[in-house]
């Protein structure tokens, strides 16, 4: 009896009330203004990843290449082959997913505009999904393997399951370029087919280390980590480089899937530092900058390319304002941007251009005849030539000749 | 014991390594003393309010609703898409809505996340472990029932919900956040910062355990819930109905579920994920043992020393540590005093 | 758990009346070298699966000899995990904690990235797997000591959450101890057996390299898994036979009853927790051998329960049950997984794959809901019985006169033993 009766108060308030809120508070709706006084919050939607500067492993500017030759996946639309077929394999379901279609939207889009422009060379995009577990990937290489008209594959995406299955690719002489593992270890397991089409961690980590010694001037900085393979690798390279800049009694590790900060947000907040590095992705960099901004540390925040993503900007509001970002990928050209929205239909995400450029040096060594796996792989190793984000060109073991590094700001 | 022996094992491992894994770092305990106790305050008053929905069912029905951190996730997302519905975008800022309506407003979500939660408990009851007591079934059977309810809750909001919603709600990643709340300072307490935030969820917390042991302890209702939590079977013959009780115990765990839910998302508007709930269920779960589980004032007394001693544990081992230090307590707690702390169960407490 | 009754209408006086029952009925009633003659070729059978390629069995978007290699370690896994869960009636949440010691175990020692690496030292790469899983089994089972000895004078509920908790610790210590286990980085080069190097395949059959469908390393695997299936199952069914088996029963049924009349509780269900631990040790031997890379994320919660899932599913007690249990597991999402259609229909299979837990979720409460014992459910035997028995249980089946048979006796046993579920005598059991 009594139960009911409240019941019914209960609805029928919070049915007053979600009439009274309804009414009034659509106020916020209209794009970013803060409602009556959010005046100095109305910015937010204004803010994006802005490019920097260009910087080479010891933190020195480097002019930006100039991307107006890069390759063209369509090539001269004269190509012929018959029955080949190129594979990607990443995390295209799982937690993980979100990097896995980055990467495959890219590559689709150099299929389709090669596919279009050669009527001749219909060239098959197949992905396999990992989960970015390797004990699947495990599962999933043979099956990539034996299909034989695979001649080139893109990926795997994530570092564990390379080294889980890097050994097969190597048996089967089947190029493995990828366009995200980043852990400095794969090139030196001699896996003649590896190619990274992009610097790894020590060359990203070296670069922005010297940077913020060099040229922002920090003498103090807290290394703050995430468990993942990657992440772990970049804050011992930045470490390391830091020297004496980097603050052990600050540096702290959290884990992946963390959304509260509060110890860490408090080690650094008495820590006294002149800036905070994270190594990690968004997921987790974006809640922590929040949780640091919000408990009134305002010092300079650092972090790298699993951060330099839009969501980033989107998640954190304000609290990213002047974030330094870097990625040894280059800012994804204009063009590339409007094509890979009318694609994906979204914008293109980190490592996209990488699979662009990647695949469609893949195309044009297909356009050019080849026809066998082992030539595939010759035709990487020799190649010297610009793509949309920087210059490809190899040395023995696999990583890019020349690597650098771009710096990137929340602005 | 042996727990300790491990942590000892695990110790001298260590010691014989000599590096940075582990921290020990006092001077960072101790200068940051303040400012922890009050984070570690507030998030404990968040594990308090879930801790007491496994309080009163394992009370009740001596059951641990293993599916319980789903519910809070479920309130999670059901004061989001009350924010969304009352014209809130999600968006990286806060909104600045004036002390007075923002207050209104979280009281709205709050009842939102509430109704969602305490629906979704009551639903659960229903569909899950009705069935399993009619059945008489074993106490293991209902706790793998909880396990399977669990994936299905969270598996829902990863893949069905987004369907449902248009992907406004749900997915893989986390919702963008609403904030209405920017956290400040109000004062200063010892060297610590106390922001507006923290007093809202500590005072809500504390309002809404105040109510709770009120209304167990002094409503008829209560005395049905504790007269079955005592003797089920001379209660029903009393006249107490039985089902009626149990469903309204879930219905008072899920709302303060969604309590809780509500006021974990003002300290972290970036946790609205389906897999937000699971170990925070788990440290809840801990806390009410620590307190002493079927026991009402346990729970809260378990909930804030959790709280507490998990960022104390962080800033003394190193953030990495958070979990097993929750862990750990957990299991030296049962292992050395298996009643927990206040140790009573919910049918003798005494107001 | 394993109650029978709840299925058996109450006016239906033949319990033993399934298809299943006339099946175990039969094979029981088969003489030891009848049962090995019809049970090699079904296991050789299975074993040739993937080599035969089943056009539709075979699975599209993974290699059907690495999903069968999966499958035979959480066949290992869900044995193990039966022995405490099935025969001792002891929740265990953090099974997959063992499963990762015996990982890690194998990969610290032999891994080049671990500080413990005995490879570059005085093992050949070649042995160092071989020698490792013997250490990895033992390591395991005295982690499962550590484990038991103070958690296992919890009861029920406490337990799982204990072993929840413990399952966690070793994780986060996995990715934690980042100077010994590389953390997040992962250990990588794990040995793996050597045997059989040819030119094309220097590192030998086992190696991962070997990618040649039908006969890669995954079948390889598979076929390790199966031989070591084959005898911890002749030990756990020998162990459970004995005076072992009868005790993690009696402590299942009624531990204070079996507390009573004598059986060491305690000590019972410490052996049971070493020996699931040891089982879970030696089936992540496997899995590092095979994967040759062990990172602290493959061994997470969600795992503990999808290993839980395999063994209510199959059938908790009945350890053919929970292989099955452990196939449908595996099996079911990598059948899905890349496959566009099937039979003709047009089907989204990786989506499908998706949903396992969902789907695993649903499974889990129907089944508790109606059929708690699992899709294989275990019969209760009366142990002490001899052969002979079962020979006359099933006579007096197949025969129908029941009464005045030993089957009279084989039928309302379980009955009996099975009304008496855990705790249903307690006040926490009974009144539900």
């Amino acid at each position: 009896m009594r139960r009911s009766l409240t019941t019914v108060a209960v609805a029928a308030a919070l049915a007053s009330t979600l009439v009274v809120a309804g009414c009034s508070s659509k106020d916020d709706s209209g794009g970013g203004g803060g409602g009556a006084t959010g005046g100095s919050t109305g910015g937010s939607s204004a803010l994006s990843i802005q490019p920097l500067v260009q910087i080479d492993n010891t933190g020195k500017e480097v002019a930006a290449s100039d991307a107006s030759g890069a390759a063209d996946p369509a090539g001269d639309g004269s190509a012929k082959c018959s029955d080949v077929s190129l594979a990607m394999a990443g995390a295209l379901t799982g937690g993980n997913a979100a990097l896995g279609l980055n990467i495959y939207n890219g590559a689709k889009l150099a299929v389709d505009e090669h596919n279009k422009a050669n009527a001749d060379c219909q060239v098959t995009l197949k992905k396999f999904d990992t989960e970015g577990d390797p004990q699947k990937a495990t599962q999933v290489a043979p099956t990539i393997v034996s299909d034989k008209t695979v001649l080139g594959l893109l990926g795997p995406a994530f570092s564990g399951e390379t080294k889980a299955t890097g050994g097969i690719f190597k048996q089967a002489g089947l190029l493995s370029a990828t366009a995200s593992a980043t852990n400095p270890g794969l090139t030196t397991n001699g896996w003649s087919n590896f190619f990274r089409g992009l610097g790894n961690d020590n060359s990203q980590g070296a670069a922005i280390a010297k940077y913020m010694t060099d040229t922002l001037g920090y003498k103090k900085v807290c290394v703050v980590a995430d468990n993942q393979d990657y992440s772990v690798g970049l804050a011992d390279v930045v470490t390391k480089t830091l020297g004496s800049a980097a603050d052990k009694d600050c540096a702290a590790s959290v884990k992946q899937g963390d959304t509260d900060f509060s110890a860490t947000v408090q080690i650094v907040k008495s820590a006294q530092a002149d800036a905070v590095y994270y190594a990690g992705y968004y997921q987790e960099a974006a809640p922590f900058v929040s949780q640091l901004r919000s408990s009134g540390v305002t010092l300079p925040f650092i972090s790298d390319d699993g951060t330099n993503d839009p969501e980033f900007v989107k998640q954190a509001g304000d609290a990213s304002k002047d974030a330094y970002l870097t990625c040894p990928c280059g800012p994804a050209p204009s063009d590339f941007a409007t094509k890979y929205q009318a694609s994906a239909g979204k914008a293109p995400g980190v490592y996209s251009v990488e699979a662009y450029d990647l695949v469609t040096i893949m195309l044009k060594a297909i356009d050019s005849g080849v026809t066998d796996r082992a030539d595939m792989v010759k035709f990487f190793a020799g190649y010297d030539g610009q793509g949309v984000a920087k210059h490809y060109k190899w040395d023995s073991s696999g990583e890019l000749a020349s690597t650098t590094t771009w710096v990137y700001q929340v602005k | 014991m042996s727990a300790v022996l491990l942590h000892e094992a695990v110790g001298s491992v260590h010691a014989a390594i000599a590096t940075d894994v582990i921290d020990f770092d006092s001077h960072r305990l101790f200068s940051n003393f303040w400012a922890l106790t009050v984070e570690g305050l507030s998030y404990g008053a968040i594990y308090a309010l879930v801790a007491v929905g496994y309080t009163l069912v394992y009370g009740v029905l001596r059951l641990i609703n293993f599916a319980h951190s789903e519910i809070f996730m479920l309130g999670m997302f059901g004061q989001y898409a009350v924010l969304w519905g009352m014209g809130f975008l999600p968006r990286g800022n806060a909104y600045d809505e004036g002390i007075a309506l923002t207050v209104m407003y979280i009281g709205i979500a709050m009842l939102g996340g509430m109704l969602v939660s305490g629906g979704a408990a009551v639903g659960l009851e229903r569909v899950a472990y009705r069935p399993l007591r009619k059945r008489g079934a074993p106490s293991l059977t209902f706790l793998i029932t909880a396990i399977g309810a669990s994936f299905v809750l969270q598996e829902f909001v990863h893949f069905v919900l987004p369907l449902l919603t248009d992907h406004k709600f749900g997915g893989l990643n986390a919702q963008q956040p609403i904030r209405l709340v920017q956290e400040t300072t109000v004062f200063t307490f010892f060297g610590a910062d106390v922001t507006n935030v923290d007093l809202v969820i500590v005072v809500a917390a504390l309002v809404l355990a105040f109510a709770v042991d009120r209304f167990v302890n002094a409503t008829k209702f209560g005395r049905g819930i504790r007269a079955v939590a005592q003797d089920p079977v001379t209660a029903t013959l009393m006249g107490v109905s039985r089902e009626r009780i149990i469903m309204l115990t879930f219905l008072v765990g899920g709302l303060l579920a969604g309590a809780a839910a509500t006021l974990y998302t003002l300290k972290i508007p970036n946790a609205v994920i389906y897999s937000g709930g699971f170990i925070l269920g788990i440290k809840a779960f801990a806390a009410a043992v620590l307190g002493g589980i079927g026991n009402l004032r346990g729970a809260l007394l378990g909930g804030l020393l959790l709280g507490v001693m998990e960022l104390y544990g962080q800033a003394y081992f190193g953030p990495q540590w958070r979990d097993v230090v929750a862990f750990v307590v957990l299991v030296l707690v049962l292992l050395v005093r298996p009643t927990g702390i206040l140790g009573e169960s919910l049918g003798r407490a005494r107001a | 758990m394993t109650t029978t009754t709840a299925s058996v209408p109450a006016g239906k006086n033949r319990p033993y009346s399934g298809t299943g029952d006339r099946l175990r009925l039969w094979w029981d009633a088969q003489a030891r070298p009848t049962q090995w003659l019809i049970g090699v070729p079904f296991i050789v059978f299975i074993a040739f699966l993937p080599v035969l390629r089943i056009p539709v069995l075979t699975t599209v978007g993974t290699d059907f000899g690495g999903v069968m290699a999966q499958f035979g370690m959480i066949a290992l896994v869900a044995i193990g995990l039966n022995v405490v869960v099935g025969s001792a009636g002891l929740l265990d949440l953090g099974y997959v904690g063992f499963y990762a010691i015996g990982a890690y175990t194998v990969a610290l020692l032999t891994s080049p990235d671990s500080p413990w690496n005995l490879t570059d030292q005085w093992l050949s790469q070649r042995w160092a797997w071989l020698f490792c899983v013997p250490i990895a089994i033992a390591i395991t089972a005295i982690s499962g000591l550590i484990l038991g000895s103070p958690t296992l004078r919890l009861r029920g509920d406490y337990l799982a959450i204990v072993t929840l908790g413990f399952g966690e610790i070793v994780r986060l210590l996995a990715d934690n101890l980042t100077t010994i286990t590389q953390g997040g980085r992962g250990l990588q080069g794990v040995a793996f057996p050597y045997f059989g190097g040819t030119d094309k395949n220097p590192d030998g059959v086992f190696s991962a390299g070997n990618s040649d469908a039908p006969w890669n390393s995954g079948l390889w695997w598979f076929w390790l898994s199966i031989v070591l299936i084959v005898i911890v199952l002749l030990v756990v069914g020998n162990l459970e036979r004995s005076r072992v088996g009868r005790a993690w029963i009696a402590i299942r049924e009624d531990e204070d009853a079996a507390e009573i009349m004598g059986v060491p509780t305690f000590k019972f269900k410490l052996w049971a927790f070493m020996i699931g631990a040891a089982i879970g040790g030696l089936s992540g031997a496997l899995y590092a051998g095979q994967v040759q890379f062990v990172v602290p994320t493959n061994f997470n919660v969600i795992n503990s329960m999808f290993f839980l899932c395999a063994v209510v599913l199959g059938g908790q007690g009945n350890k053919l049950g929970v292989i099955l249990g452990a196939f449908i597991i595996v099996y079911l999402p990598n059948f899905f997984q890349g496959r566009t259609s099937l039979f003709g229909i047009p089907i989204d299979g990786n989506d499908i794959a998706g949903y396992k837990y969902l789907f695993f979720g649903i499974a889990l409460i129907v089944l508790m809901i109606f059929r708690p014992q699992g899709l294989f459910p275990a019969r209760q035997k009366l142990l002490a019985y001899s052969r002979g028995l079962y020979q006359a249980a099933r006579r007096a089946a197949l025969g129908g006169d029941r009464a005045t048979s030993a089957a009279a006796v084989l039928a309302d046993g379980p009955a009996d033993a099975s009304s008496d579920v855990p705790g249903a005598g307690t006040k926490d059991g009974g009144d539900r």
